[in-house]
């Protein structure tokens, strides 16, 4: 299968105060189509900051990312919010639902930047709410969910535009081990019904161990 | 349009703390509105006064009285269309708080001079009929409830004993601009007595409104009157209407620009408070803002949605204000003694500063919210803790 991400030569610093932190160093990595990527190691290692960039929310510093032939890495900052809401389906740790929405609107945000109409958004939104379980749950609101289904309506807006590659960043770190085991089976199914590449940072070997790759960085440079 | 259902509900998210703020807004605006009017209604006397009326006074100064032979002679001016004299005669009506302005008047010319009174013709007829008859304005008659044929009694001060006057006529003002609360009577019956009882006295007049063919020729024809009483015992001073009016108000001059700039530091004050309120707000949805973000929601919409809010304030609060104004306005205008501000109400003016001012408030409070939003990386809003 041929690689849909190409990762090449990059590098990223952070100025901190007076000082220059390198985060990464030179990293190269090809993801391939339908590929479930784990990316681990310790705090600090710049697992996420090359999710982040991959994900096309942050620019290296030198290096190329080619996500489906487009080098990311050159657009503006607009073309990149633009390719982000075409491409990239994100997954955080603590959801970031919009609490004044209820589910389906914070699914339905997604598909505001997009031409379809109110009938063809809220079928995607349902068909969405469903594939995650929570058709059932669609009026409420983020405070009456618990942790497990708010990661899943999280998931649910993360696939709702029919995203290239989906991104998760923790996205067990802060649930239960039920709840967990719950989204790691939903990010399987994902990758392997829908055929999507999933590029996800965690700490927990657990849920690496549903990945087909994992990938280890230490101090900004893969190992 | 849900962009739109976001902006609402973002700014109820704290409702208190939205709600204070519509209040505080609203306060601002009424207390605007209200220094604004008083600001207004000073003004009142100089935006009503006519072009084509010149005043004149004594020279020296105003409290100083002219001959009322000299009404024949500036009739004569070439120019003049016509001349009437006034006299000022105070008094004391009910008590010394019941304060209107009580004139001697020509009952002959008066109403010529100044046509923003409006008498019906047998009102008129009947005033210049008899001697102690007095006409006046529809908001003392509604204040006082006096009605045509009603006496009303004035102890005199500056001219002592007792004045009856009966009301032969009741005036309406052409606009809301024209102050309803005059009393006009003869000046025959003001001097008659004077000859009888104090004679020094009689036969003089506190000034003269002129009115010209042509407003273009008002200096020309101040100057002609000026020149004509030259080396008199009474010398004049001619100016025009306007001229005249701003001279009274420039002894109160400091205090209405106080009141200007005090109109304006309260808008200035409130438009802190809603800064506050949306740096607060914007700052606490900095994470929000990078999902967006992330999401792919641009620049635009992100100034759509934080400049949406604060004007969603703004406009309710200035609403709000505007709404309670007119009876906080009405209700401050009635309190008063009716003479201070003969005239009070909102002027259209003020509306539109005030509208003008609330969303101005809402425009330039989410500016730095705004800078903070939009100038935060993804990554660092992310990392954010509020």
């Amino acid at each position: 299968m041929a690689a849909i991400i190409k990762v090449k030569d990059i590098n990223k610093s952070y100025q901190r105060d007076n000082f220059e932190v390198p985060v990464l160093n030179n990293i190269s990595l090809d993801v391939e189509e339908g590929e479930f990527l784990a990316l681990m190691g310790p705090s600090g290692s710049g697992k996420t900051t090359l999710l982040n960039l991959i994900a096309g929310i942050d620019k290296p510093d030198k290096g190329s990312i080619l996500v489906a032939d487009t080098d990311i890495a050159k657009l503006s900052e607009s073309e990149l919010a633009k390719w982000r809401s075409h491409n990239v389906g994100f997954v955080f740790q603590f959801y970031n639902l919009i609490p004044v929405l209820t589910a389906f609107e914070n699914v339905e945000l997604p598909l505001l930047l997009t031409n379809l109409s109110k009938k063809e958004r809220r079928e995607h939104v349902v068909a969405a709410l469903t594939l995650v379980g929570l058709e059932d749950r669609m009026s409420h609101y983020p405070k009456q969910l618990s942790g497990g289904q708010e990661q899943r309506v999280a998931i649910a807006r993360a696939i709702v535009t029919d995203p290239v590659i989906i991104v998760a960043d923790e996205p067990t770190g802060d649930l239960d081990k039920k709840s967990a085991d719950d989204i790691l089976l939903l990010l399987e199914r994902l990758n392997s019904e829908y055929k999507k590449t999933i590029v996800m940072v965690t700490h927990d070997p657990n849920a690496a161990s549903k990945a087909h790759v994992q990938r280890h960085l230490d101090k900004g440079d893969l190992v | 349009m849900k962009v739109l259902k976001l902006m609402f509900k973002n700014a109820f998210r704290h409702k208190l703390r939205t709600s204070l703020t519509i209040v505080g807004i609203a306060i601002a605006v009424i207390a605007f509105s209200l220094l604004r009017t008083v600001v207004t209604v000073y003004n009142a006397g100089v935006d009503a006064s006519s072009a084509d009326r010149l005043i004149t006074r004594h020279a020296v100064s105003f409290i100083f009285p002219l001959p009322y032979s000299y009404k024949d002679k500036i009739q004569q001016i070439d120019g003049v269309e016509l001349a009437t004299p006034l006299n000022w005669f105070q008094g004391v009506y009910i008590d010394k708080d019941q304060f209107f302005a009580r004139l001697a008047v020509d009952p002959e010319t008066v109403f010529k001079v100044y046509p923003e009174f409006i008498l019906s013709k047998e009102e008129l007829d009947n005033f210049k009929k008899e001697r102690n008859s007095c006409v006046i304005g529809i908001d003392i008659a509604k204040q006082y409830n006096l009605k045509i044929g009603d006496i009303m009694t004035i102890d005199g001060d500056i001219y002592p004993g007792r004045w009856d006057f009966v009301v032969r006529g009741i005036y309406k003002p052409k606009d809301k601009t024209i102050d309803g609360t005059q009393m006009f009577f003869q000046y025959d019956y003001l001097n008659e007595r004077l000859e009888a009882e104090s004679p020094m006295r009689a036969n003089e007049i506190g000034w003269f409104a002129i009115k010209i063919k042509d407003p273009n020729r008002s200096a020309e024809i101040s100057a002609k009157v000026d020149k004509l009483f030259k080396n008199s015992s009474a010398e004049t001073k001619t100016e025009t209407e306007r001229a005249f009016q701003q001279g009274f108000l420039s002894a109160v001059s400091a205090i209405i620009t106080a009141l200007n700039y005090l109109s304006f530091i309260i808008i200035g004050i409130i438009l802190l408070v809603l800064a506050n309120t949306m740096i607060m707000a914007a700052r606490e949805r900095t994470r929000e803002y990078a999902v967006m973000k992330t999401l792919g929601f641009s620049a635009k919409h992100l100034v759509g949605l934080i400049m949406g809010e604060s004007l969603v304030i703004s406009v309710l609060g200035g609403g709000l204000g505007l709404l309670l104004s007119f009876p906080v306005v009405d209700g401050f205008g009635q309190a008063i003694p009716k003479g201070m501000f003969p005239i009070f109400y909102i002027e259209p003016i003020t509306i539109i500063l005030a509208v003008t001012a609330a969303l101005s408030i809402g425009v330039i409070s989410s500016i730095f919210p705004l800078i903070k939003a939009l100038s935060t990386k993804i990554v660092d809003g992310f990392r954010f803790v509020g």
